[in-house]
């Protein structure tokens, strides 16, 4: 499990945690059933609340009536749309720097109108859940149906959702680098084709939830939320209830998964939070499987027709790539939807070398649920397209996949460099990564066994995808747009008078291991075992101001804050060490819990007798000696908007042409993520990531009618990836740390989901290319997979 | 989302469980494993008045003698999975099981829960129509009496069982020397919802098929057994029984679509079960 | 309530005795009646496995069962799993495996796998994927829980690890 030593960053010192696998003390806790979750609290008079939800995707509230559900057993009160006015502003999901994006207000519940199913219209506020249930029937609506857009291309023709908004167009931005059509003119071929990701949610196995509480007497707002960013929801509360922000804290439990979805501003949760300000009771409320599936955000609804012009060697002249995403009827606050199509321009074509590149988004209000940032934002629609099209465009100049990628990817070591798009990329191994990958796979015994295997009439699939990864996320990416989203990250180490180490962090725990890696980073620095330093997350009160946990940043920025803390307090103690040992406190190091001569490794003292002086003995230290022993540290990069990782993987399935069925053999992963604090997290956020993309590939999908009703909404319906159809993956990891930071971190946490899905396309038309077909709509159904044969003409019937 | 409140009511025996739903009538449900039942439940698909709960009643035998298999209604699918006389007697049954959803719904469902539902979509309706089997129902108002299998699944969750009666057991002809059973299924998921599935058994002898009892799942409001795919099959060699069975697919089966997987393509998987099913008995 | 049925059953190995509405499903009767908030909701309707847990020795999901059902019968939660020397190695070896992240899925995940290694022997990779799939993570991509599931199974039969 320990990482070769190669691979250990230089921080490193004889008594490093950094790089070392270890597992999370928090996982002993869950594993013995001590899980605190949201909906594991329950504070005295505890309303709970259920929302009577839109039918209709789009339909005028004729009449609204709760007084029959507002009389029935254990209910409190039902709030409609206007009870809550007096209490919260309505929201709008708009970002300053991308020019032309528009949005309409956002209430916490539908006003006169519903524009989409699943959009909450009234709420029950009871002595239980089953008691506010009970009393949804017993409200009256009465609804006049509209017109109903659930394709974004006719959309964009059609009347707006929203009329003051002019058009249904929500966001529309093109990017052009060198001389587009220059290139496609001198180009030996030009290859092209369509792409659909479909429409897919995050599926957290623990539903969102909130718990609010307002406090009449100190005028304080308190929030329980399964968030992954308390401050910045934090600041949402202030800003749409007219608080001073000093009358709320957010705090957040254990979270049963993320992913993004859990990072948005939902209507229900605003809901409650207002009805709690109102009531002055707690409300709490946690979605039931069918509100999530209507409710939480979605993701991935793209359409693509992309091109590529390679010369006669093979080398990538040019891309050409038009997409067309559908986001539901509002750009969601306070992140926007614009950003998921934004990172299809910006990223796609990444990792090549070519002279030019356009590409041109639409973003398209439709009455689907609103989409927005879900884990890989963007990058699997990207890297599918760009990889799609380079298994094309190998296969139009006969060269095998791999070679193809060789001549193609931009070469390492010659960085900085620049996307196509015009991103600035710091420093990436792709060429590595690629031969890695390859090396991993046995790539020529695989081919191998793949003609073999089609000898003997089985159809084996060879799928590889390079990719690049957006981590570490400076404020251009939002801030700069006037989100209330920190870009940077604080960190509280605190030396205890016992010897051991608090830290408080902005980071958020969501499994993946934040609390973790905080840990060894301070006791790396402090020379410490990790099991003696406690971490503090989640808690707008007593960790200090950050963004959380999004855009796998956690470690490269959240870590990097914590590691400048840490050191800091190891100077202050190394420095009351040496003013109480009469040392030169360059010449201590801390080791074991001590501090100790540094050349000879001698203890000197231990931190109890460092903390117990600091603290108790002040009457012992020399004059004009304060001791600090916290220190809080803030970091966020400036240099670079984002931090890079980059990767590649591979995928072997075997495909039935009889039955459409795809079944994976197996998975590889190489990923660059820079310095791996703990390698054993990293591997299994990657595999689990991993797993996400191929659910996106081959099972999931929002499915809507014409009419924009959800036909899937139970966990039996949507399918998301099971244990047994899913295969082993192989990680295997290349360091090139950032240099923007001390750690050289970056993040790994959607590396996975970004680039499963075209691993596995590619594979899949592998195997399809014998029958003449080819598919690039996921997900990868039976039927879409037979169809494929049958337009090739190539199936036995 | 929470079930709706209802009554409750646990009966002691059979009989006390047919006096209650003859009182209760239409307002009321069985619950016995209630694998299907407290789904629906919970997700306000169903609210009925009260739930008769027959799980303390016995009735969870296997037995085989006199050339008969008998699973009475409490039978769960993990017994049925772990029994020795089933797989002998009616190796489809011990095929089936694993198809059925996971081992901790196998636990609980039982097999007269899920005749009684009678799910087109689910494994042991079409088994029990591939071997005609015998419904064995009971009512305080006319005692027990049998339905074989064919006459048993009247359409999407509607069966011969009267509101007034339950399911004391299902009887299988043991399998006969010669015979051949299989069930094979094609799922998303494996344990989820047959796309398509195929119960079948046959009398393979001096390698030729003969008495093919094809019942498909999955492809209709209730399970469908394949008449014009045994007719074409009759007499033939494996090789051939199983391409004339799937090619006269066409005249048995019309299955309807979801949103994934269209009614042409069920039936074009549907062949490609109903051949691999004959292949599988030769092999 | 539409009548409050009573029910006499043990949790844990501890007697409860309790009147309950008969529509409260047995999760929802740990979790609000005995605080026992180790089993979770991840569906309430049968698929998703994160409230499985075991009655009279079988694993079920905990939201397919009603509490009247659970009269007279035997309850074990995580909280008892948690608490018996027999399966500290289990839960070792997940927590050392890392093959749990948000832990919501855990409880449910750990009385599933316990199920198949109760019954012996080394189950091949396969297998466990098999067995466990009622149970969804959407976490670690299970390929950690099957490492798991299978190094505790080779430890108890001796076999040497994989």
């Amino acid at each position: 499990m320990s990482p070769p030593d190669a691979l250990l960053h230089a921080v490193d010192r004889p008594n490093s945690w950094i790089g070392r696998a270890r597992p999370r003390e928090q996982a002993k806790r869950h594993a013995a059933g001590g899980g605190r979750f949201l909906d594991d609290l329950e504070p005295p008079r505890c309303l709970h609340a259920a929302f009577l939800r839109s039918p209709h995707a789009h339909a005028r509230l004729l009449a609204l009536d709760v007084t029959a559900a507002a009389s029935q057993p254990g209910v409190f009160r039902v709030l409609v749309g206007a009870d809550l006015d007096p209490v919260m502003t309505p929201w709008v999901g708009v970002l300053a720097h991308f020019k032309g994006l528009k949005s309409a207000p956002q209430y916490p519940l539908a006003r006169g109108r519903a524009v989409f199913q699943g959009e909450p219209v009234a709420m029950v506020l009871a002595a239980s859940r089953r008691a506010a249930e009970d009393a949804l029937p017993h409200i009256h609506a009465e609804w006049e149906p509209l017109p109903v857009l659930t394709d974004p291309e006719e959309s964009l023709a059609a009347p707006p959702i929203h009329a003051e908004l002019g058009d249904n167009l929500a966001f529309t931005r093109t990017a052009e680098t060198g001389d587009l059509q220059a290139a496609f003119a001198r180009a030996h071929a030009v290859v092209e084709s369509g792409f659909e990701t479909a429409r897919h949610t995050g599926v957290t196995l623990e539903p969102r939830g909130v718990l609010a509480h307002w406090d009449p007497a100190e005028e304080r707002l308190t929030v329980h939320h399964g968030t992954q960013a308390p401050h910045m929801m934090k600041e949402i509360f202030v800003r749409h209830l007219g608080l001073a922000e000093e009358q709320v804290r957010v705090i957040c439990p254990d979270v049963g998964g993320s992913y993004g979805v859990k990072i948005h501003t939902y209507q229900d949760e605003m809901a409650c939070v207002a009805a709690a300000r109102l009531l002055a009771r707690p409300v709490k409320f946690v979605a039931d499987r069918l509100e999530s599936f209507q409710s939480d955000i979605h993701a991935r609804e793209h359409r693509v027709h992309a091109r590529m012009a390679v010369d006669a060697d093979g080398r990538i002249l040019a891309m050409d790539v038009e997409d067309l995403t559908g986001i539901g009827p509002y750009s969601v606050y306070p992140r926007t939807s614009a950003v998921e199509g934004n990172q299809v321009v910006n990223l796609s074509g990444g990792w090549y070398t070519m002279d030019a590149y356009r590409c041109r988004l639409r973003v398209a209000f439709t009455n689907k649920p609103p989409t927005c940032q879900y884990r890989a934002v963007g990058q699997p629609v990207a890297i599918a397209l760009t990889e799609g099209l380079a298994d094309l465009a190998a296969r139009a100049v006969r060269l095998d996949p791999a070679e193809f990628r060789r001549r193609n990817l931009m070469p390492d070591g010659e960085y900085p460099a620049k996307a196509p798009s015009g991103v600035p990329l710091e420093g990436l191994s792709h060429q590595r990564a690629l031969e890695r990958l390859l090396e991993i796979m046995d790539y020529p015994a695989l081919r191998r066994r793949q003609a073999e295997a089609r000898a003997a009439g089985r159809h084996l699939g060879i799928g590889i995808a390079s990719f690049i990864e957006v981590t570490n996320p400076s404020a251009m990416f939002y801030g700069v747009g006037g989100a209330p989203i920190s870009a940077q990250d604080g960190c509280t180490v605190r030396l205890e008078p016992g010897g051991s180490a608090t830290v408080a962090s902005s980071l958020t725990e969501q499994g993946q291991g934040a609390e973790a890696v905080l840990a060894q980073v301070t006791a790396d620095a402090l020379g410490l075992d990790p099991a003696r330093v406690r971490v503090v997350t989640g808690d707008t009160e007593r960790t200090p101001y950050g963004g959380g946990t999004w855009a796998s940043r956690g470690t490269g920025i959240g870590g990097e804050a914590c590691l400048r803390a840490a050191r800091g307090l190891s100077e202050n103690i190394r420095a009351l060490a040496g003013a109480v040992l009469q040392a030169d406190p360059a010449t201590l190091d801390l080791r074991d819990g001590a501090v100790v001569d540094a050349a000879t490794g001698t203890g000197r003292m231990t931190l109890a007798e460092v903390g117990r002086l600091g603290y108790m003995r002040g009457d012992l230290l020399p004059p004009g000696v304060q001791p600090e022993l916290s220190v809080t540290r803030h970091f966020q990069t400036r240099q670079y908007p984002f931090a890079f990782a980059n990767g590649a993987q591979g995928c072997l399935l075997e495909l039935d042409p009889e039955t459409g069925w795809t079944s994976l053999l197996k998975h590889w992963v190489v990923e660059d993520c820079g310095t791996l604090v703990n390698p054993l997290l990293v591997d299994e956020q990657i595999r689990g990531g991993v797993v996400q993309g191929i659910g996106a590939a081959l099972f999931e999908e929002c499915l809507y009618d014409a009419d924009g009703n959800l036909l899937n909404g139970t966990m039996a319906d949507y399918l998301v990836p099971m244990a047994v159809e899913m295969p082993d993956i192989e990680v295997a990891h290349l360091c090139t740390p950032t240099a923007e930071s001390a750690l050289g971190a970056k993040g790994a946490g959607e590396a996975g989901t970004a680039a499963a899905p075209a691993a596995v396309m590619n594979a899949l038309n592998d195997a399809l290319a014998h029958f003449g077909a080819r598919l690039t709509t996921m997900p990868f159904t039976p039927q879409r997979v037979l169809a494929a044969l049958d337009a090739a003409g190539a199936t036995a019937r | 989302m929470k079930a709706a409140a209802f009554r409750y009511a646990r009966a002691t025996s059979a009989a006390h469980a047919q006096a209650l739903l003859a009182e209760h009538g239409e307002d009321a449900r069985l619950l016995a494993g209630g694998q299907s039942l407290l789904a629906a439940l919970n997700l306000r698909l169903s609210e009925p008045a009260i739930l008769i709960d027959i799980g303390r009643i016995g009735h969870a035998a296997i037995e085989a003698r006199d050339g008969r298999l008998r699973l009475s209604a409490l039978a769960t699918h993990a017994a049925i999975g772990r029994s020795a006389a089933v797989a002998e007697a009616a190796p489809m049954l011990a095929q089936a099981v694993p198809h059925i959803a996971h081992p901790a719904i196998r636990n609980r469902g039982t097999i007269g829960g899920s005749l009684a539902l009678g799910d087109p979509a689910a494994e042991w309706p079409a088994c029990a129509l591939a071997l005609n089997a015998e419904i064995v129902l009971a009512s305080a108002a006319r005692g027990e009496r049998r339905v074989s299998a064919e006459d048993f699944f009247l359409g999407l969750y509607s069966t011969a069982c009267a509101a007034d009666e339950m399911v004391l057991a299902a009887e299988f002809p043991a399998t006969a020397p010669n015979e051949r059973q299989v069930c094979l299924e094609l799922a998303r998921r494996r344990g989820d919802y047959a796309l398509v599935g195929v119960a079948a058994s046959a009398k393979l002898e001096g390698g030729r098929i003969s008495g093919l009892r094809a019942a498909f799942f999955g492809v209709g409001a209730t399970p469908v057994l394949a008449r014009e795919a045994s007719r074409a099959a009759e007499g033939a060699t494996v090789a051939e029984a199983a391409r004339a069975a799937a090619d006269a697919l066409g005249r048995d089966l019309d299955p309807p679509g979801d949103p994934t997987t269209d009614g042409a393509t069920r039936l074009r998987l549907a062949r490609v079960l109903m051949r691999r099913a004959v292949e599988a008995m030769a092999a | 309530m539409s009548g409050a049925v009573e029910i006499a059953l043990t949790v844990n190995g501890e007697a409860v005795r309790r009147a309950v509405d008969p529509r409260l499903h047995l999760v929802d009767f740990l979790r609000s009646e005995l605080g026992l908030t180790g089993s979770h909701l991840g569906c309430e309707h049968g698929v998703c496995g994160a409230c499985t847990v075991r009655l009279d020795g079988e694993t079920v999901r905990g939201c397919l069962v009603l509490a009247v059902q659970a009269d007279g019968a035997a309850v074990e939660t995580i909280e008892g799993l948690a608490a018996d020397p027999a399966w500290d190695d289990l839960r070792a070896a997940f927590v050392a495996r890392n093959a749990l992240q948000c832990g919501y899925c855990t409880p449910g995940m750990l009385a599933s796998a316990a199920e198949l290694l109760a019954a012996g022997g080394v189950p091949t990779r396969d297998a466990i994927r098999d067995h466990l799939s009622g149970n969804y993570c959407r976490c670690t991509g299970y390929h950690a829980i099957v490492d798991a599931v299978e190094s505790v199974a080779r430890a108890r039969a001796g076999a040497p690890a994989a």
